[in-house]
């Protein structure tokens, strides 16, 4: 049975380790073949923008395998829009994510989506499992 | 662990693949098959390459679902399934292409 998982990522993508955890466990996950969307709130609007450089904290950038969700069949990822305004960021400032639509003869289309607080609310609403990061 | 290869020793994970990405060349990649019994073909080298392509793109070894999809979009469909690649490589695709791309083990494969 096909359950529907939202992972809500709410921290700065460096600093601690949820971020990254929060990935590697979405790319696991999508090979259980379920309904997943990701959705990214407060400072973890961060973890998606463009130009990410690590040099001098000495961590590798993982932001290029966001890039990859695509390929996994991960293409809802749902932007808290309130958080990017109160950060001076806009859906420009984000990574380009895109997938490939199996039933548009593969057309490439963008996977992100930015929302307000009240569509955030129905799409955990509707979820039957949530993973917080 | 340790993989030695002619005189020179490169640190491995217990599994075998190597600590430093930046230690591959092609000659460790050849040791590394020949210590398992395989002569990598040219059909060999097009999945390597394909695989260290993707990692310097997106920073993870792709999980075999998507190395399949993503052969078969660049290879043609004759490769993109999993039989070719499974007698390509007949440890696992993924796991044992990257091993010898100098990769991590890929993401989601336990």
């Amino acid at each position: 049975m096909i359950k529907k998982f939202l992972y809500l990522n709410r921290k700065a993508p460096y600093g601690t380790v949820y971020a990254l955890e929060s990935l590697e466990v979405v790319l696991i996950g999508a090979a259980f073949d379920q309904d997943v969307s990701l959705a990214f709130i407060d400072d973890g609007v961060y973890q998606l923008t463009k130009a990410q450089n690590t040099d001098d904290i000495g961590m590798k950038n993982f932001s290029p395998t966001y890039r990859a969700l695509g390929d996994y069949d991960v293409n809802k990822i749902f932007v808290d829009g309130g958080s990017l305004e109160e950060r001076g960021l806009t859906v420009d400032d984000l990574l380009p994510l895109t997938y490939e639509d199996e039933d548009d003869d593969w057309a490439e289309k963008p996977s992100i989506r930015v929302v307000d607080s009240g569509e955030l609310a129905a799409l955990i609403d509707e979820q039957d499992v949530i993973f917080s990061f | 662990m340790a993989l030695e290869i002619d005189g020179k020793s490169y640190e491995t994970d217990e599994e075998g693949y190597l600590a430093n990405l930046s230690d591959w060349t092609p000659d460790l990649c050849n040791a590394m098959a020949h210590a398992d019994g395989t002569d990598l073909s040219d059909n060999h080298w097009e999945v390597i390459n394909f695989l260290r392509e993707y990692y310097e793109e997106y920073q993870i070894a792709p999980a075999v679902r998507v190395l399949t999809k993503a052969i078969g979009k660049k290879l043609g469909k004759d490769k993109g399934n999993s039989k070719y690649l499974y007698e390509l490589f007949p440890y696992g695709p993924a796991k044992q292409a990257c091993k010898y791309a100098g990769l991590p083990k890929p993401t989601g494969c336990v």
